[in-house]
């Protein structure tokens, strides 16, 4: 087996991306993720890579669309106020069909906000953030090595589906370090035939745009989009189910809020409540077949550190049918084990 | 099941997040479960900085502490924040050079150690956070004195080899210390 090894969470996405075969990172800092910029400013130059600072989020994100277009593997990393910012490439990233890798260690908003954890950005990453109809995978690690495990994953979704992969984290994972393991990781190599690689005079020329003039090519484009899209919510939605076989209440947590949750489910069950925790990997596509087979869960808990945007998905998925409250902090604050099971509590009394 | 959960606080400085990584890589060397999470931010230039260690021979949790069963406090407003959480029959160290102040506690465990003292006077200043760690390693035979070496050696960046020595120095003191 291989050696166990201490690291922070935003190192851990760093050596898990150079592994992965990504040789090109064009980033600015910011807190609290910018360990990752340092990790591949060191480590790149080394390996025949490139690392750059970019003069603003802005430039950087648009580095990433070129080096995308010439069919890299390529990423960038923020938070919150800088993923704002680079929301416009990613608009152009999603309407030109390129793959890449986006990491948010979200901060406390809206605004500058604050720097320490949040997971307020969930309506950003799942629904939107950019102009017009697309999408982006979006992959919630809750430990130090699914940042790793899913920043490897987060590439080879990215280069199937010609898309966005954005790792959704937060400030505490991104500064914890916990023991994590490097496996050789199979690594998965796609062929680019769009890519702008240079004609040689062999080819026609390759041309990646977002640009459609004729309202029935866009048309005819975004509806092709959205079959891929379709597939990717038939095949690649992740989830672990915590003691779900007889619960009863039913906490969905992703990211910090899961490991504070399954805490309080443990605190829960030694009283005897029957509880369970729904952890979606996949926050798009979001995990609706977990809350298809939770049938015995009376109510359900969203515990998020936002005000309350996951929610509305855990609604979607349960059609409404059953009481969903809200267990939520914001602003850089954490609920306690005692406060989620304090809620847990309430809901077993239809509260 | 054992855990076990750390709460180390004081000025930034005085190598709160170190002693913090001191104590995460001896339990990854004796194959516990860990988790290191620091406070980060202004407080890392000065200030106020704390560190929550949790050693477990299950897979951890939430890494946040909030009811800790071991207290590290290097100054008096990090004893004051945090002596009413840690929990019943758990431990707290003080900095008694720095922290005059008693812990009016029954149901606790409390270790005076005047660790800035002792390492002024023995020419190590900025490893008063290792005295104490001694000391802790000492009295917590589980988690064990044994192979503090090898820690040090994995810890101690090559560039600052003559810190392996002091480190040492320092551990042992905090190991020897008696009230």
């Amino acid at each position: 087996m291989a050696e166990r090894i201490l690291m922070k969470g935003n190192e851990a996405i760093a050596e898990a991306a150079i592994r992965a075969g990504c040789r090109h990172y064009f980033g600015y800092p910011i807190t609290p993720q910018t360990e990752i910029a340092a990790y591949m400013a060191k480590k790149m130059p080394k390996i025949g890579g490139v690392f750059l600072q970019a003069e603003s989020e802005i430039a950087s994100i648009n580095m990433v669309y070129g080096a995308a277009a010439a069919g890299m593997r390529v990423m960038t990393s923020s938070s919150s106020p800088g993923i704002s910012l680079k929301a416009e490439g990613l608009s152009y990233i999603a309407g030109s069909d390129v793959p890449a890798l986006v990491v948010n260690v979200q901060r406390g908003g809206p605004g500058l906000g604050g720097i320490q954890p949040s997971q307020s950005d969930y309506f950003q990453a799942t629904k939107g953030g950019g102009h017009g109809d697309y999408r982006m995978i979006v992959l919630a690690p809750a430990s130090v090595q699914e940042m790793a495990s899913l920043t490897i994953k987060g590439f080879d979704l990215a280069d199937k589906y010609r898309m966005t992969s954005m790792i959704l984290a937060d400030g505490t994972i991104g500064q914890m370090m916990e023991p994590i393991t490097f496996e050789d990781a199979e690594i998965t190599t796609y062929e680019k035939p769009w890519a702008l690689t240079g004609t040689e005079c062999k080819r026609k020329h390759n041309v990646v745009n977002s640009l459609y003039l004729k309202p029935d090519e866009l048309e005819r484009k975004n509806f092709e989009r959205y079959e891929k899209y379709a597939e990717i919510e038939k095949n690649e939605a992740m989830w672990e189910d915590y003691m779900m076989d007889d619960a009863e209440i039913c906490v969905v947590a992703f990211g910090i809020a899961s490991r504070v949750a399954k805490n309080a489910v443990a605190m829960a069950r030694a009283e005897g409540i029957k509880v369970g925790l729904i952890r979606p990997i996949t926050l798009w596509p979001f995990p609706n077949a977990a809350f298809e087979a939770a049938d015995k869960a009376k109510a359900f808990i969203s515990v998020e550190l936002s005000m309350g945007q996951m929610i509305e998905d855990v609604k979607l998925a349960t059609k409404c049918q059953k009481p969903v409250y809200l267990c939520n902090r914001t602003g850089g604050m954490i609920p306690s084990p005692d406060e989620i099971l304090a809620s847990i509590r309430n809901a077993m009394k239809g509260e | 099941m054992k855990t076990t959960q750390i709460l180390i606080a004081g000025f930034g400085g005085q190598g709160i997040l170190f002693s913090g990584k001191f104590l995460a890589y001896k339990g990854l060397t004796e194959e516990l479960q860990v988790s290191w999470l620091p406070s980060y931010g202004p407080e890392m230039r000065g200030g106020t900085a704390n560190c929550n260690v949790i050693l477990s021979d299950t897979p951890v949790g939430s890494p946040i502490i909030t009811t800790p069963d071991v207290l590290i406090a290097m100054n008096l407003p990090s004893l004051e924040k945090y002596v009413n959480s840690v929990v019943s029959g758990g431990q707290i160290y003080v900095d008694s050079s720095l922290i005059s102040a008693k812990v009016e506690r029954d149901d606790v465990e409390v270790f005076y150690i005047p660790a800035t003292q002792m390492a002024k006077d023995e020419g190590i200043s900025s490893l008063a956070n290792m005295i104490i760690v001694g000391h802790l390693l000492e009295n917590n035979p589980e988690l064990s004195f044994d192979g503090v070496a090898e820690v040090v050696e994995k810890l101690v960046p090559p560039k600052k080899a003559a810190l392996k020595e002091l480190n040492m120095k320092a551990l042992s003191l905090g190991k020897d210390y008696k009230k």
